[in-house]
């Protein structure tokens, strides 16, 4: 297992980098909106990489209810970290594009308003964790994920009422992409996923060590101390 | 043992019983609301035509405001005498406290509602071009929805530190649909738009999360 993370972490940086020169130089230049359009390999990938994760999360907080494995509490609390951190990836490349695109930085349109919205509920999962007492976390954490979840469909109808101005979905949306682009779309895609998952692992790795510290200090502390 | 509702109406009645000697709930949130209508009052001009446009979304964030001035104090009455430890080594359901809870913090916001509306419609000088009863539907709907959750998330944020803080952080974002409904329905009502769309969602809203709640408190009350 020690040996299989620099592994990933070699494949992970050469794929990165061919998918980088996928997306800059052989994806075909858009029509209309030129080389702007390029950001999108970054945009749709981060941001399905970020589902994912909340899903991730969502599914490590109920097995962590159920059965209550400290390891499913790990998993939860680094794909939500990580997952923020695509969203908000998502967030800042979305607005670059829609500046020379739309003329706007921002607009209060279904897609963008959910993304937000479920950035901020993330991110409010990430300062209960931070600001609970240690023992009770991961209930509290679990349930809170649980229900940051069921309301991603309530914000979703919610905002659906507004007009939307985001282009059509790529997959399943009735949006047509030239398959070139929808290639590097998905290289991209695997890249992102690749590393997201790389450090998501060490990340995993990092909280346990830390963990075992804690334990190992708190137990330290309870032992008679030996005669010198 | 007694049953499960007799525990329910037990705690509530104590609440209530608390409520009504020390006041203490109740007269902070009408002083707090007060105070948000004043301050948006300087913000635009209250009187002008377009403020029927916004007055839906002005009323709700004042409640919003003030009810977690309510929630906040739920359980930190139960704190002290180690009430809630009690609670917990009991055999009593969990669940029936929860309702007791947000049975109280409910009438407690809506008797703060039913205050602060005449005022607000003569400040406002507010008239509902559509069927006026329905915002009482949307009323009682949304002020469930503010309560069932806040309630729920201030039995969680009552062990962390910062506590009084730590509630809107949590409840402001996982409640954005149900404010987004309330908003939308009453400025729907007040300009004479149909309103039941909103009212739809803040129903489904109110079973799912009120269903999230009963299933997960006992988890959150016995967390160790």
């Amino acid at each position: 297992m020690n040996r299989a993370f620099p592994v990933l972490g070699v494949l992970t940086a050469i794929l990165l980098s061919y998918a980088l020169y996928m997306a800059l130089v052989v994806a075909p230049t858009e029509q209309t909106m030129g080389d702007v359009q390029r950001i999108f390999y970054y945009h749709v990938p981060s941001a399905w990489t970020a589902f994912i994760l909340f899903t991730i999360n969502l599914v490590a907080s109920l097995v962590y209810l159920a059965r209550r494995q400290p390891a499913a509490d790990i998993v939860a609390l680094v794909s939500a970290e990580v997952g923020v951190v695509f969203c908000t990836i998502v967030l800042v490349t979305g607005p670059i594009w829609a500046r020379p695109v739309w003329g706007i930085w921002w607009t209060w349109d279904m897609r963008l308003t959910s993304t937000l919205v479920l950035w901020l509920i993330y991110v409010s999962y990430l300062v209960l964790r931070r600001f609970s007492a240690s023992g009770e976390t991961p209930v509290l954490a679990a349930a809170l994920a649980i229900f940051g979840a069921l309301c991603v469909p309530f914000v979703y109808f919610s905002i659906w009422f507004f007009r939307t101005q985001h282009p059509q979905p790529v997959m399943g949306g009735g949006g047509s992409i030239d398959p070139r682009m929808l290639h590097v779309l998905l290289i991209n895609w695997l890249a992102f996923s690749c590393f997201a998952f790389l450090v998501c692992w060490s990340r995993y790795r990092l909280e346990k060590l830390q963990r075992e510290v804690e334990q190992a200090q708190a137990l330290a502390s309870l032992a008679p101390r030996s005669p010198r | 043992m007694p049953a499960p509702t007799g525990i329910t109406r037990a705690t509530l009645r104590k609440d209530l019983r608390l409520e009504w000697r020390s006041k203490d709930a109740i007269n902070s949130m009408l002083f707090f609301s007060l105070l948000v209508v004043v301050v948006f009052s300087f913000s635009f001009d209250p009187s002008a035509e377009e403020s029927r446009q916004i007055a839906g979304g002005l009323i709700w964030v004042a409640f919003l405001f003030a009810a977690v001035v309510a929630l906040n104090q739920t359980w930190a009455r139960e704190i002290r005498n180690q009430v809630l430890d009690a609670y917990r080594v009991s055999p009593a359901p969990a669940n029936s406290l929860f309702l007791a809870k947000a049975l109280g913090n409910f009438i407690f916001v809506s008797v703060l509602e039913a205050l602060m509306t005449p005022l607000f419609i003569a400040f406002y000088r507010l008239r509902a071009i559509g069927p006026a009863w329905q915002l009482l539907i949307v009323a009682m709907l949304g002020t469930w929805a503010l309560v069932v959750n806040g309630t729920f998330f201030a039995a969680m944020s009552l062990r962390t530190r910062s506590r009084e803080i730590m509630l809107p952080l949590l409840l402001f974002p996982i409640s954005i649909p149900a404010i987004l409904g309330m908003v939308q329905a009453t400025t729907a009502i007040l300009t004479g738009e149909g309103a039941r769309v909103w009212i739809a969602l803040l129903l489904s809203y109110d079973l799912v999360f009120t269903t999230a709640c009963l299933l997960l408190f006992e988890r959150v009350l016995n967390a160790e």
